[in-house]
Order: structure tokens, then C-alpha cells, then sequence
């Protein structure tokens, strides 16, 4: 294939890409976006692959038919199987896959430019910052999968000297990539081989530092870092395609992970760097839990009847409904209030999930209406008019001390105004703060009714509860 | 070096139209987004896949083998997860229009 020819089918593929990219702007042409892109994608790879010199080395080719049915077929059926809850685990573990991809292939490029000294300078650099970047994100993406998948603990990790840590390893990084460029007769194996390890250390470092809360900012990062990395590691091989692609993924994964950092209205380097500067403050629970019920009505009959009186309802789910696996009744308790005359919306914060955006599809997958869901900007303004507002694992997101209180982990942050609602109903776990480790006054207020406990479980019963004529019939006598 | 140079350019005219794109795309999409774009990463199978083309010793080439394995791993994964994902998304809409 000649190169005109070539550069024309990059062109096409990367703006199939783009354009999938653009399509993704509504739910109705995304999935078509993403069968496009696919399709542009693996056309691309055949048509690079064909005028490659395979003379001689037919033989490999049934190795690499192998490995690719291997890989594919893992991932088809991972993919396949996966919980949508576990989505955010699935993402970070393709991403170090990707990660891992990238810096074997730079590995193995510099291995062989140290026998041949065909590799010029800026390859050569190309190679050694996609090893690095790839085996940096491979680490650290296997961190966030266990931590997202609940292998291992999720809260914030911090060794004694975590900053001197990362950033000597960062310095000894820098040092042995200019190394490896001085000494560039060849690019001597062990310290390549020395390079990669380092680089998997400071992406666990880097990783450990960040948990709960902070988990969707990491694995945005993440996900630009592999992208950077699949460009390096096309600049290295000279792919162009390989080059544009990773470019593009990189680009949209530092917008997603500043427009994270503007949700929870944090820098990027107070979560990756100086991090966890909010050391769970000791929970002052359990005074308010459960007992408010002196009241001689239950909490539960409370919200029962809140829910018959109010027109208006404004469901806000959080990461606490993805904890406790409540999508489904979440969304059974709108549609049965929507049958019952009510008007309800979801107003949904953008962390609410563990990744951006996986609050929605966590309540697509419980076929959820999309009409009823709304982002922060577009709903904020609809609480004050809001009768009750149904809180479902949500804490800081709906904390008013965010906007009332000065100098909180939180003052400043986007909150959803729940507030503002005439009545509120609690559907936590329990009146621990959240994450951000700041007291959450809804709990004290009046207007609040604080349904404690497994919200799978108390959603369900409201659900009955709602659904049963004679406590009605009762209730009205 | 002219070729360095291209992929320099290449690298930076994809970086800001990518970007401009993506700041467009709703907050209800972003997860879907994200894993379609880590999918598209998995195009380094590509350069895994070269490498076989080359004159390489030995066991590096076990080395090449595992890239194309992570790297096909990511790109199926990766697009196969988003259109389930996807799928959920457009199950309602297709009722009710």
C-alpha cells in the first residue's frame, strides 16, 4: 500500500472516531457511534497489518492468531458477564490492560533497537515514556480495579512520606529516561528492564492515595494516562493511527477528569498528590440514629405517609444506592409513584456513582425512564417547589454545608439543593458522615424522617407499603 | 525526524479537536464514553502485532504475544461492554418514540 493510500485510510479511521465521539451526544446515536467507531477501529488495524513485510515470518502468525483469540475472547466474555454495579472495576481493568499493551510493546521495542541502532533519539524517548506511562497505569488501574471491585479496601492509603515517595520515585524515573537517551549507542536492557519496575511502583504509590469518594477523578486520570501512553508508544513505532488515537483518548480523559474535579470541587493535585487532606473526622453517629422515634409514629410509617401526601417528589440517589444495590427498587418506587399521580424526577449529582456518569447507567439497566433523570444544573433550581425529597446513599451531595458552612472539605462544592424541599426523607445506611467526614445538618432538621438501614430493604417495603389498600383504608379512618 | 514531527502535529491537532468534542458530551454519558474511548486504546494491539514483523530474538517475541493479548483483551472488552451498556440506554428510548 503506498503511502498516500495510507495516510488516507488513517484519516478516515481517526475521523470515524471523532465523529463516533460526536454521536455520543445523544443516547438514541451512541450506540451506533459505537459500533462505527469499532468497525473503523479493526478495519484500520486489518489494513495497516496487510503491507507489513510478513515474508519469513509466516510462521508467527499462528501465534498471533492465538494470542488475539485469547485476549478477545476474555474480553467478550468478561464483558458479557459483567454486573453493571461492577462497571467502574471493568473500566480500570481494560484500562491497564491497554496500559500494560503499550508499555510491553515499548519494552520490546527498545529491546530490539538495542541490538540494531536503527531507533533515532526521539523514538527512542517516545519508547521509554510509553514503558513508563504504560506500566505506570497498568499498576496503578490494577489498585483502582480491586479497590472498585471490593477486593481491597477502599479508603485512602497514605505511607509515611507519600509526597518524598512519589516524588523521589518521579526524580529517579526522569533520571534514568535522560540515562537511557545519553547512552544510546544501545538502550542497555537492564535498565530498561529497571525502568518498567520503577514505573509500577510509583503507579501503586500513585494509586494507594486515592479512595472512596475520590475514585471517579482516579480513574479518569487512569484513562487519559493509557491514551498517553498508546500515543508514545505510536510515536515509537511510528503508527500514525496508533499515535492520533491515543492523542484522542488522552484529551478526553483529562476533560473528564477536570470536569470531576470541578464536581467535587477539588484540584487535581490535592486528590493525586496531597490527597486524603480530609482524614475521616471520628463519625459523631449514632446520637440522632433511630431515635427519633419518639415520636410514637415509626420512621417507616412516617415516610409512608409523606410519600402518599406529596405531589411533588425528587428522588437523589448516591453512591450509597450503588453500595446497597438499590437501583432496581429505586426506580420500581418512581414508576409506582408516577402511578399514583405523582410527579418525580431523579436529580442526580455528577459523583453519584463510582465513575462519571454511573449513576445513569446503573438506572438505565433498572430501566429507569431517561426522561425522569436529571443533572444537577438542570434540576437545582426545582427543589424549593419540591415537596419531598427522597435521599437514596447520598450524603455530602446533598450536604448544605457546603453552601452554608466556610472552610469545610466541602465548602464551595456543587450540592444538590435538597434542602430547600418542604419535607425531606433520609434512605441511608446510617448518620455517619460521608466521605468528606462533614456532619450533614439535613439529619438534624426538623422536616427530615431518617429511614436508617439497608435501602434495598426499606425501599422495598415502601414499595408494599404503598402498594397495600388496607394501610391506606386505615390510615384515613 | 520530518516524520516525528508529523506525529507531533498528528498528536496535537486529534488532542484539541478530541477535547472540544468531548466537552459537548452530557454528564449521562460519560461512563459509556469513557469506555468506549479506553476501548479505542486497545489499538496498540496494532503495534504488538508489527512487532512480529521485525527482526526480534526470541523470547521477546513471548513478550509481543502478551501486548496482543492485553491489547485485544482492552479493544473487545472494551466496545463489547459499552454497547451492552449502550443497550440499556437505548431500550427505553426506542418504546417510547
Amino acid at each position: 500500500m503506498s503511502e498516500p493510500v495510507r495516510l488516507v485510510v488513517d484519516v478516515a479511521v481517526l475521523s470515524v472516531f471523532l465523529l463516533g465521539i460526536w454521536w455520543f451526544r445523544s443516547s438514541a446515536s451512541a450506540r451506533f457511534g459505537n459500533r462505527a467507531v469499532a468497525t473503523a477501529l479493526i478495519v484500520g488495524v486489518c489494513l495497516a497489518l496487510i503491507p507489513a513485510p510478513w515474508e519469513g515470518v509466516v510462521g508467527h502468525v499462528v501465534v498471533i492468531l492465538f494470542a488475539l483469540a485469547i485476549g478477545s475472547t476474555a474480553g467478550a466474555i468478561t464483558a458479557a458477564r459483567v454486573d453493571m454495579t461492577r462497571i467502574p472495576a471493568m473500566v480500570a481493568l481494560q484500562n491497564g490492560a491497554g496500559g500494560l499493551a503499550a508499555a510491553l510493546v515499548s519494552l520490546v521495542e527498545l529491546a530490539r533497537s538495542s541490538d540494531d541502532a536503527s531507533m533515532g533519539d526521539f523514538a527512542r524517548l517516545a519508547a521509554m515514556l510509553g514503558l513508563t506511562i504504560g506500566a505506570a497505569t497498568f499498576a496503578g488501574s490494577l489498585i483502582a480495579t480491586g479497590r472498585l471491585a471490593n477486593w481491597l479496601r477502599s479508603s485512602s492509603t497514605v505511607l509515611p512520606g507519600h509526597n518524598v515517595l512519589a516524588a523521589g520515585l518521579l526524580g529517579i524515573l526522569i533520571v534514568s529516561v535522560c540515562l537511557g537517551l545519553i547512552l544510546n549507542d544501545r538502550s542497555p536492557i537492564p535498565l530498561v528492564i529497571g525502568l518498567g519496575t520503577l514505573a509500577v511502583v510509583f503507579g501503586i504509590v500513585m494509586a494507594i492515595r486515592v479512595g472512596g469518594a475520590d475514585m471517579p477523578v482516579l480513574i479518569s486520570f487512569l484513562n487519559a494516562l493509557s491514551g498517553l501512553a498508546a500515543a508514545f508508544c505510536g510515536v515509537a513505532i511510528g503508527s500514525r493511527l496508533l499515535t492520533a488515537c491515543g492523542a484522542t483518548v488522552s484529551a478526553s480523559g483529562l476533560i473528564l477528569t477536570h470536569a470531576m474535579c470541578l464536581a467535587m470541587n477539588r484540584s487535581w493535585r490535592s486528590i493525586l498528590w496531597a490527597g486524603a487532606s480530609v482524614a475521616a473526622a471520628p463519625a459523631p453517629a449514632a446520637q440522632a440514629s433511630g431515635q427519633r422515634d419518639d415520636s410514637e409514629v415509626s420512621p417507616e410509617d412516617q415516610a409512608v405517609q409523606a410519600l402518599r401526601k406529596a405531589e411533588k417528589i425528587m428522588i437523589v440517589p448516591g453512591y450509597g444506592l450503588a453500595l446497597a444495590n438499590a437501583q432496581a427498587p429505586a426506580v420500581r418506587l418512581a414508576e409506582k409513584l408516577a402511578q399514583m399521580g405523582k410527579e418525580t424526577k431523579f436529580a442526580i449529582h455528577p459523583i453519584a456513582g463510582r465513575m462519571p456518569g454511573h449513576m445513569h447507567v446503573l438506572l438505565a439497566e433498572a430501566d429507569v425512564d431517561p426522561d425522569l433523570l436529571f443533572d444537577l444544573a438542570d434540576i437545582n433550581s426545582e427543589f424549593s417547589q419540591t415537596d419531598l425529597a427522597l435521599i437514596v446513599g447520598a450524603c455530602d451531595v446533598v450536604n448544605p454545608a457546603a453552601i452554608e458552612v466556610e472552610g469545610t472539605p466541602i465548602s464551595g462544592m456543587p450540592v444538590l439543593l435538597a434542602h430547600q424541599a418542604k419535607q425531606v426523607l433520609v434512605c441511608n445506611l446510617d448518620a455517619k458522615p460521608g466521605y468528606s467526614g462533614v456532619d450533614n445538618p439535613l439529619y438534624q432538621d426538623a422536616k427530615s424522617i431518617l429511614l436508617w438501614g439497608d435501602a434495598r430493604e426499606n425501599l422495598n417495603r415502601l414499595i408494599e407499603r404503598l402498594a397495600d389498600p388496607s394501610f391506606h383504608a386505615e390510615n384515613q379512618a | 525526524m520530518g516524520d516525528l514531527l508529523l506525529l507531533l502535529v498528528v498528536f496535537l491537532a486529534t488532542f484539541l479537536v478530541g477535547g472540544l468534542l468531548i466537552l459537548r458530551i452530557p454528564p449521562r454519558l460519560h461512563t459509556p464514553l469513557m469506555s468506549m474511548t479506553n476501548a479505542v486504546s486497545g489499538i496498540t494491539v496494532l503495534g504488538a502485532m508489527l512487532l512480529f514483523t521485525k527482526a526480534i530474538p526470541g523470547w521477546w517475541l513471548s513478550v509481543a504475544a502478551l501486548a496482543i493479548v492485553a491489547g485485544a483483551f482492552n479493544l473487545v472488552g472494551g466496545f463489547t461492554v459499552t454497547d451492552r451498556m449502550l443497550g440499556f440506554f437505548q431500550k427505553r428510548g426506542t418504546h417510547d418514540e
